[in-house]
């Protein structure tokens, strides 16, 4: 089965500048990211986006243990930011492996900003590995995909 | 196909998460589920139910038993899933921002 049609779309308008609108989602990440989205065991004590080209992204769980997401691919202040998300089949981070995030931000009006988020890409989990082709082959395949979300959503 | 909240509901209780996982690595039947989770097999015929009225799931007889399997159609839940998760966070972005939520 296909996964090269995995791709979704979020959009949200926000009554902040495009500068502060980019800086709150990067800089900020930690003010705002939900403490359920991790995928750490312990409970999240930060969340951190690296503001610069390569920048880490990763969790920092409540007893000082650290799980990578990703890291920055494009760095382009204030309009663009594209993050990797980096998670093989059993959930540790790999760094042959990324699907993308994308982040785009519009002055849509003074003072008023609209975020684009699309998070693509998703079928390089077929290409990163021949284990991982043979995995997504199956009909089980993507259920570690939404274990891996549900555990974010909900653990 | 199921809701965005029946999909999370049904993936929000540890015990079905490890189910579910479990047939990440094929069919089984319930007995086999069962085996190794600290539930009674009744409890986890319970939640194989939940699991496959939000459609992540589906089941087969197979001679005498029933097999229980992912419903490879789940994918649309996938991609379910990923809307939700960037939904909340977007909308807590939002929050941050001061903003009521101007969502389009």
């Amino acid at each position: 089965m296909s996964m090269t049609d995995v791709a979704v779309q979020q959009v949200v308008t926000v009554n902040v500048p495009i500068d502060r609108a980019f800086a709150l989602f990067t800089d900020g990440f930690d003010s705002w990211w939900p403490r359920t989205h991790k995928i750490g065991a312990a409970d999240l004590k930060q969340a951190v986006l690296e503001g610069r080209q390569g920048g880490r992204w990763y969790e920092i769980g409540t007893d000082g243990s650290e799980c990578e997401w990703g890291r920055v691919l494009a760095w382009e202040p204030p309009k663009r930011l594209v993050i990797a998300w980096q998670l093989d089949a059993s959930w540790q981070y790999d760094p042959e492996l990324l699907t993308e995030v994308e982040v785009r931000f519009t002055e849509v009006a003074p003072g008023q900003t609209r975020v684009e988020l699309e998070h693509r890409d998703l079928d390089r989990y077929g290409e990163a590995k021949d284990e991982m082709r043979a995995a997504l082959d199956t009909e089980g395949g993507w259920a570690g995909l939404i274990a891996l979300y549900a555990q974010a959503a909900n653990a | 196909m199921a809701t965005y909240d029946e999909v999370l509901a049904a993936l929000a209780d540890p015990t079905r998460r490890a189910i579910f996982e479990r047939l990440g690595g094929g069919p089984r039947a319930v007995v086999d589920l069962a085996r190794g989770l600290p539930v009674s097999r009744p409890a986890v015929s319970q939640h194989l139910k939940v699991l496959k009225e939000a459609g992540l799931v589906t089941d087969q007889r197979d001679g005498a038993r029933r097999l229980y399997q992912l419903n490879p159609e789940g994918l649309g839940a996938l991609r379910t899933y990923l809307d939700r998760f960037w939904n909340v966070a977007l909308a807590a972005f939002a929050t941050a921002a001061g903003n009521e939520g101007d969502r389009k």
